[in-house]
């Protein structure tokens, strides 16, 4: 048997039949192998999925510091997505951030049983009276979709009223089949209402979108001082630091950065036919991965003097955290590694950990869809099962004001075969043979793989950490970079290698087992018997 | 830092801002992880299920098991029997709990799922159990979520025996591990022979050993909570939280209760102890009297650095409760004594509780939220804060100190071992809130006025 096979082993029936398919061995390196994915969870393992609203209100929306987020539903939604991702952001010098505030209708019995949209008038009226933002979004949560509440009619009577931009957001969390259907719904919402709503013209010559990136330990603003560094203007980010006044004036960049390809892909897609900007994977976590991307991306603008500035930056950078790079090198090389987060970073991750020496021997996407792990080429081949097909697919025109290829299509064409232009080749690629990997994974697989394979340290979130930890396995959370960070970048890499490897070698480790359970106590004690 | 909260005060009567209180579930979540081979199990949509077990595990630093049923647009529509009955099963397969402890979430309670009649319908195996509570969290904060599954608990599991067992029950309220082990060890030095339901130590602060165990050892069992039935007299601890499964049991069983405030600070524990004294018949031993004397000792010691001090106190009732009446035994002035759950007998509470110690000028509510707290701290302002982390933003705006006691505490280690209920718990409080203090003493002293001895 193999590791795969060992870990199916436990299963019977219905549930071997849906985890089989989910749970892939590479039998090559870097060769795709098909995997299921975005479909259901079965009931009752212990998963880490999240839901519809989290990926929604949670990931996309949350941190947009200059609008009022507000969750229609009862308390609790709104409270655990309150200030708990680390997507950091500063106020600005003339606005007001509301990052550190939660908005709930926290909605009561007669709400339910009479219905909520009075109840969200009256907060919406109350929101303009005490903070008087420029932008509302209402995010609704499970009963509020059954009881039927039109949250985007209270919508568009805000708009009228106060003059602001204010939009609804149907992310019940019963929606799809995992945060990833938030995703989608917060990219169409921005797509529909506030993307290109400024007025603003496309007259800058490196400007760029950088999308999903949410600053999770301040990554976006080492990315963003880089980009800054070589000349490049970064017009909007999606959505780390973010803003309304930001995102209205994206229409006006020349290219669009993918970090995250799951949560933000379709915003991607959208933005190139309804406005023509390119976009390009980029992934700015690891030493190589960052490389790659800055110089492709100054391919794609193919000006002499960015060419240069790039690899001036990337000179000083990587001169700057050579000492400290081989320090770590040196003790890290040769480790293993489990990676389990959400739809993106496992990939990502896996270029930095190589940076270091350290393979990766198993990786899971809590809510990946088939392209993330087998490339984008998949996609033209899956199929959308009931669950996706209620998620919208807006139909996007070209914009009659701002369309405009930058490319022409020779020169498209031709980047294609350099590049990573509208590409996206997913985890797979970067996957060693006889790696496991693991969609949806849960609790008991974690725990099995981690006695199959023994890795030195197991990446994760907080719903397992602790178990890994207690299993003897140092563990590290990849959502929120265990409140350290930032990780992007040159100088987020040695963070990373120093957090990697203050975790494996904390002294505590060595004190698991008590001296009294591998020496004997009673020494010298006549007549001690077996005891002794 | 919350540069949006201006000084004026609006009235709200839609818009919650900054809540300090959560929902149901979570609360159920933690009273059925101090149910020895327990596994909660969340019947609704996934999310929930995983916020809660997010939220545990960011308190206690530990692993917060819990399993879900995965609702999914269809299941709203035709309900969720289906969902759960596979659930139970994949639970028991794979996971293999003595019990699994179902609560509903807001989903489930809006579609209306009769989970009694889905668990007559399914099939459990051989000597498990499932048990039930609802958990609306538009009915409840998280404190009545704990209470009812407790009641869930009861109502499926205690059972009247003829004669009785002899033993108390204890329930301990929504508290940490480390509280429980404290009202414990008090209990057994009052000779009592007792059953703690739930008790999360054990489970909610095992030990690392090298290897994980899904059900550490802690945890009150099935046998003993089918034993409350039979037991001689219920001490329902923090009772804004208890009194109501405690009724529960006396409907179901006709057992006796005796509904306490949460023993801290002195009073308090004075009550706890008395009526264990008086209804085990044991004396009072000395190491008993040897703490509380040190504890009034050391609040004489150290009284002039409290005195009038004035504090904003929030976070659960009964922990509020407890953290005010201390605060008054020190010669303080919580001025602003606030929480986010409805219930009008705390802020009656409280009320009689600053009334008796003639602390006037002062204000206690009930269903509140930090954002209304933070406004009032903006028109008159406290000494020191006392409650969960979320007022560290409230801390750091208005440069207040800040000692962390209640539930949740998401950003400092070993809160949840050690405990503040008993007299150990209120000197461990009296140092934190006294250190708070004088540290912010020296570091506002002109250096002239930098006192050695203090
Ligand atoms: S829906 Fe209800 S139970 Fe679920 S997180 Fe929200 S408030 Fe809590
Ligand atoms: S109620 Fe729905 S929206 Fe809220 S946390 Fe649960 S699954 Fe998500």
């Amino acid at each position: 048997m193999n590791e795969r096979e060992k870990l199916l082993d436990q299963y019977s029936g219905r549930v071997f039949k849906n985890r089989k398919d989910h749970i892939v061995q590479l039998e090559a390196d870097g060769v795709p192998q098909e995997i299921a994915a975005n479909s259901r969870s079965v009931p009752g393992l212990m998963i880490n999925r999240g839901c519809c609203y989290a990926g929604c209100k949670g990931v996309v929306l949350g941190p947009l510091k200059d609008v009022v987020v507000l969750t229609h539903g009862p308390i609790g939604c709104g409270y655990y997505s309150w200030g708990t991702r680390r997507n950091k952001a500063r106020s600005d010098s003339e606005g007001k951030s509301f990052i550190q505030y939660c908005f709930s209708t926290d909605l009561q019995e007669p709400d339910i049983v009479f219905g909520g949209e009075k109840k969200l008038k009256q907060a919406i009226q109350e929101i303009m009276e005490i903070f008087a933002p420029k932008c509302i979004m209402i995010c609704s949560t499970c009963p509020v979709g059954l009881i039927g509440d039109d949250i985007h009619a209270v919508a568009n009577w805000a708009k009228a009223t106060y003059g602001i931009a204010c939009v609804a957001y149907s992310c019940e969390g019963y929606k799809g089949v995992s945060q990833s259907a938030g995703h989608h719904i917060a990219n169409n919402g921005l797509m529909k209402n506030i993307i290109g709503t400024s007025g603003a013209k496309r007259d800058k010559k490196f400007a760029v979108n950088m999308l999903g990136e949410y600053n999770i330990g301040g990554d976006g603003w080492e990315v963003e001082r880089l980009l800054k560094l070589i000349g490049y203007e970064v017009v909007s980010i999606f959505t780390g630091d973010g803003s309304y006044e930001q995102i209205k004036n994206a229409h006006t960049a020349n290219l669009n950065l993918v970090q995250c390809h799951r949560s933000i892909n379709y915003i991607a897609e959208m933005m190139k036919k309804k406005y023509g900007i390119d976009w390009i994977k980029v992934n700015f976590i690891g030493i190589g991965e960052t490389m790659r991307s800055l110089r492709e991306m100054a391919v794609y603008f193919d000006d002499e003097g960015l060419r240069q500035r790039t690899e001036e930056v990337i000179a000083a950078e990587l001169a700057d955290i050579e000492e400290t790079r081989e320090a770590y090198r040196a003790k890290l090389h040769g480790h293993t590694a489990g990676i389990f987060v959400g739809g993106s970073r496992s990939h990502h991750y896996q270029n930095l950990l190589a940076d270091f020496g350290i393979k990766t021997v198993i990786a899971g996407y809590e809510f990946a869809h088939r392209d993330d792990y087998e490339g984008r080429e998949v996609l033209s081949g899956i199929k959308p099962d009931a669950d996706s097909k209620n998620i919208e697919e807006l139909t996007i025109e070209p914009d009659d004001q701002y369309y405009h290829l930058t490319l022409n299509k020779e020169r498209f064409d031709a980047l294609q075969q350099k590049i990573d232009i509208e590409k996206y080749e997913g985890m797979f690629r970067d996957m060693g043979n006889g790696t496991v990997t693991v969609d949806d994974f849960n609790h008991y697989e974690t725990e099995k793989l981690i006695e199959l394979f023994e890795p030195d340290i197991f990446y994760s979130g907080i719903k397992d950490k602790y178990m890994i930890q207690k299993s003897g396995t140092p563990s590290r959370q990849l959502h929120s970079y265990d409140y350290s960070g930032p990780y992007a970048g040159f100088r987020g890499a040695v963070n990373f290698a120093r957090d990697t490897y203050m975790s494996i070698f904390t002294p505590a480790w060595k004190y698991l087992t008590p001296p009294w359970n591998t020496r004997p106590t009673l020494e010298g004690i006549i007549g001690g018997g077996e005891n002794a | 830092m919350l540069d949006a909260t201006p000084k004026k005060i609006t009235e709200r009567r839609a818009l919650r801002v900054n809540p300090c209180k959560t929902c149901e579930p979570v609360g159920a979540m933690y009273a059925a992880l101090g149910v020895h081979r327990c596994m909660p199990h969340s019947h609704g949509s996934q999310g929930c299920c995983s916020y809660h077990r997010t939220f545990l595990a960011r308190h206690f630093k530990e692993p917060a098991i819990a399993t879900t049923s995965s609702f999914t647009e269809g299941a709203c529509v035709f309900g969720g029997g289906s969902n759960l009955k596979k659930a139970v099963k994949n639970v028991f397969d794979i996971y293999d709990p003595d019990v699994i402890a179902v609560h509903t979430t807001c989903l489930s309670e809006t579609i209306g799922d009769d989970i009694n009649t889905y668990i007559q319908q399914m099939e459990i195996p051989e000597g498990k159990i499932v048990v039930h509570a609802n958990t609306p969290s538009y009915a409840g904060s998280h404190i009545v979520g704990f209470g009812n599954m407790m009641s869930g608990f009861i109502q499926y599991l205690a059972e009247k025996k003829a004669v009785s067992n002899g033993k108390i029950g204890i329930f301990p309220g929504f508290v940490n591990p480390g509280d429980m082990r404290e009202m414990k060890r008090l209990a057994g030095l009052m000779h009592g022979d007792y059953i703690m339901f739930p008790d999360t130590s054990g489970v909610m602060d095992a030990p690392n050993k090298g290897h994980y165990e899904m059900y550490p050892k802690g945890g009150t069992t099935i046998e003993e909570i089918r034993a409350l039935g039979s037991v001689e007299k219920i001490f329902a601890l923090g009772e804004l939280t208890t009194k109501a499964p405690a009724i529960k049991l006396k409907e179901k069983c006709d057992v006796d209760f005796a509904a306490l405030p949460l023993p801290m600070g002195v009073e308090a524990t004075d009550q706890y102890i008395m009526e264990l004294s008086h209804f085990l018949h044991t004396e009072v031993p000395e190491s008993i009297e040897e703490e509380r004397g040190q504890l009034v000792d050391i609040m004489l010691d150290a009284h002039a650095n409290f005195y009038q001090k004035t504090a904003a106190i929030y976070g659960d009732p009964d922990t509020v409760l407890g953290l005010t009446a201390f605060a008054l035994e020190l010669g303080m002035v919580p001025k602003y004594v606030l929480t986010g759950t409805k219930n009008r007998e705390f802020t009656k509470k409280a009320e009689a509780l600053l009334a008796k110690f003639g602390a006037n000028d002062c204000k206690a509510v009930d269903n509140g939220d930090l954002f209304e707290l933070h406004q009032w701290i903006k028109n008159d302002p406290v000494d020191i804060l006392v409650g969960t982390t979320h007022g560290k933003y409230i801390a750091k705006a208005e440069d207040i100190p800040l000692v962390r006691a209640g539930f949740p505490i998401l950003d400092r280690y070993v809160h949840s071992y050690m405990p503040i209920v008993g007299y150990r718990g209120a000197m461990r409080l009296l140092e934190l809130i006294g250190n708070a203090l004088m540290d912010r003493q020296d570091r506002d002293a002109a250096d002239e006025d930098l006192e050695l001895v203090m």
